[in-house]
């Protein structure tokens, strides 16, 4: 099992790193989804990338994913290029360093809780059978499911449902959660309790969360802010904490009136 | 990691209990029948051979060769064509018959009987009929051939005894209108005639034979074709039926006379079977290739249900190879269910075919059983059939599968 938080010289290298990134959608008309992207996250940020509807944050998420390839420029995982990779090592990578929360839950409708969250840890195959139970069972607590185990996904409500996927992103240990929306379909009180755990994901256990988010309130509370618009990097700012929340939100709300 | 993608594959034929029951059920049927057809048609094969073996004589030795003999230009001129030429008719027959009977007996392990064949006309009141006569020595004959067994009325033995006794098939007699007891005129082509008594009738159920053939002692047929101490036919019956062409090549190498084995003489009938095996396992391969666009039915339509498991999978790290792996999966277990409950059903049929008694008319009345051949290697065939014809209809799905892009399906279903 790989130790939480960042490696050793992970200030040296980024953990993701994208350079240049174009993606281009090719079709009767070819639409560009993002745009010449350069960026550099490193362990331990808390990232949320905004923008508009259709201004490429979800495109640029699965690139920086592997889950889609980009037409031109290349995504580095800790410092290895992963455009010569094959889609089986893109894999791998994506098993082993990366994990993903959707705005729908997508988990497995056959499997309970405890079985969605153990089939990222089966498909790695590190641990025996009993690890991965008790694995999981501690993950499914730790976000308050703990009396939800055997249930399956049509037996829990949609924060619930929300919460086992997170525990199945965290399943592997990764170093970097990659959230899509995460509360985009949830109630406020589950949207605070998926932001909460977000939060405290990169503040106690020190990972790397990246979240494409359209909730102000929630892009407030990180740290780092992208905003996109059509494809490309409009700002790229950090808040420190001594930075009063409200200029992070005026801030995008500014580059929302102005490029609507 | 492999149970993992059984349980995944599991969950997804578990969820589709009808339409699996169905494709499982088209397997079964396939694999079943084509086992219970397999068994039948083995089975009337084994069975007709075994008869034909039973009838015939393992092994004929003639007086023909299969090469005319040596002519004495072919030595005297370095080129020489020649036309029309065939192997002579020799009226002595196989020569020094003595001395080759003996040869045959230290050689071959069976039973031998020499006959001298050839045609004649036999006549009684106005009637004609042509008639085989073939001069037999009964002791001998009845341990090379079944007609003893096929004897309906008198006996073949007499013939031993009396020198004018003659045994016709019964199509014969009823031709002629003469019953046992009867005196015919046999007549051959050399203007021979002589007054033979009917003391026995025989009924083989081969019409060829029923209806053109008679039997005479070998020294009575001796004196009718006037051929002294010749005989032009030695049949033998081996201890052991697979022998036969062995045995039938080497008589003919010692003896240099043409000797066909069972399976030569009857080489067209078994080019026949094999035929009507290729058409059965043609059939046999259609009925599961049939069965087969079941199963690629169900798991292309769970592929297509389950774009959305398959979307977040590979996002979670499943690589296209899993996918293919899962699918594949699907076909293989039903195509592997398939196959077991068909086993069940084929072995059913097989026995309730074979319990099947009907009754036969013919001359007595016969109660038989269809004839039914159990072999594993049926059962073989067919799983091989239905596991291939499944693995591809889990295949094309599953290559599909692999082929799905996570982001089109996220992006959509957000």
């Amino acid at each position: 099992m790989t130790a939480p938080g960042p490696a050793p010289d992970a200030a040296a290298i980024p953990l993701i790193e994208a350079r240049g990134v174009t993606r281009i959608l090719s079709g009767a008309v070819e639409t560009t989804l993002v745009s010449d992207v350069s960026l550099s996250i490193g362990a331990g940020e808390f990232v949320a990338v905004t923008g508009p509807s259709g201004s490429g944050k979800s495109s640029l998420l699965y690139l920086l994913g592997l889950l889609d390839l980009p037409t031109a420029g290349e995504v580095l995982i800790r410092g290895r290029p992963t455009h010569a990779m094959d889609e089986a090592e893109r894999a791998a990578t994506r098993l082993a360093t990366l994990g993903f929360v959707f705005q729908f839950h997508f988990l497995l409708p056959e499997f309970s809780a405890l079985g969605n969250v153990m089939i990222p840890m089966r498909k790695l195959g590190r641990l025996d059978a009993r690890a991965m139970r008790e694995r999981a069972a501690l993950l499914l607590e730790q976000l308050g499911l703990g009396g939800h185990l055997d249930k399956l996904p049509e037996q829990l409500s949609g924060g619930q449902r929300q919460r086992v996927a997170m525990a199945r992103a965290l399943a592997n240990d990764p170093p970097v959660i990659l959230a899509d929306e995460p509360t985009g379909s949830l109630d406020t009180r589950s949207s605070a309790q998926v932001r909460d755990i977000l939060a405290r994901l990169v503040a106690e256990q020190g990972r790397t969360v990246v979240a494409v988010t359209h909730d102000l309130t929630f892009a407030e509370a990180m740290r780092r802010r992208i905003h996109l618009v059509d494809g490309r990097i409009v700002s790229d700012e950090f808040s420190p904490a001594a930075a009063g929340p409200q200029a992070g939100l005026n801030q995008v709300a500014q580059t929302q009136a102005a490029t609507s | 990691m492999i149970r993992l993608l059984f349980d995944i594959a599991y969950t997804h034929i578990a969820g589709r209990l009808r339409q699996t029951v169905v494709s499982i059920v088209g397997v079964m049927l396939g694999v079943g029948f084509s086992i219970a057809m397999a068994a039948l048609m083995q089975g009337s094969q084994d069975d007709f051979v075994t008869q034909l073996i039973d009838a015939l004589p393992h092994v004929s030795v003639s007086d023909e060769t299969r090469q005319p003999p040596r002519q004495p230009a072919l030595d005297r001129f370095d080129a020489v064509e020649m036309f029309g030429l065939k192997p002579d008719d020799d009226r002595r027959g196989i020569r020094n018959p003595t001395e080759v009977l003996a040869l045959l007996k230290a050689l071959v392990p069976g039973r031998i009987a020499p006959a001298l064949t050839g045609q004649a006309v036999a006549r009684y009141g106005g009637g004609d009929v042509g008639l085989a006569v073939a001069g037999i020595e009964p002791a001998a004959e009845k341990r090379v051939s079944r007609i003893a067994k096929d004897m309906r009325e008198g006996s073949l033995d007499t013939l031993a005894a009396d020198p004018n006794g003659i045994v016709i098939g019964d199509g014969v007699a009823r031709k002629l209108g003469a019953g046992l007891g009867d005196q015919i005129t046999v007549s051959t082509s050399r203007g021979i005639l002589k007054r033979l008594k009917i003391v026995g009738l025989f009924h083989t159920g081969v019409t060829t034979q029923d209806d053109g053939t008679g039997y005479v002692g070998l020294k009575a047929a001796q004196i009718l074709f006037e051929r002294p101490n010749a005989i032009n036919q030695i049949k033998i019956r081996l201890d052991e039926v697979g022998q036969a062409r062995a045995v039938a090549a080497r008589i003919e190498r010692e003896i240099g006379y043409k000797s066909l084995s069972w399976e030569e003489a009857n080489q067209s009938l078994l080019e026949a079977f094999k035929i009507r095996n290729i058409i059965m396992f043609t059939v046999v391969g259609a009925i599961l290739l049939v069965a087969g666009f079941g199963i690629y039915n169900i798991v292309s339509t769970i592929v297509h249900e389950k774009a959305r498991d398959i979307a977040i999978l590979k996002s979670l790290g499943f690589a296209e190879a899993d996918m293919r792996h899962i699918f594949l999966i699907e076909g293989l277990m039903i195509g592997v269910l398939g196959s077991a409950a068909g086993w069940a059903l084929g072995f059913g049929l097989t026995e309730l075919l074979g319990s099947i008694r009907f009754e036969l008319k013919g001359g007595l009345t016969e109660v038989t059983h269809l004839p039914v051949a159990r072999d594993p290697l049926h059962y073989l065939i067919a799983a091989v059939f239905a596991l291939g014809s499944a693995g591809v209809a889990g295949f094309l799905p599953a290559r599909k599968a692999a082929k799905v892009k996570p982001v089109d399906i996220i992006r959509g279903a957000t």
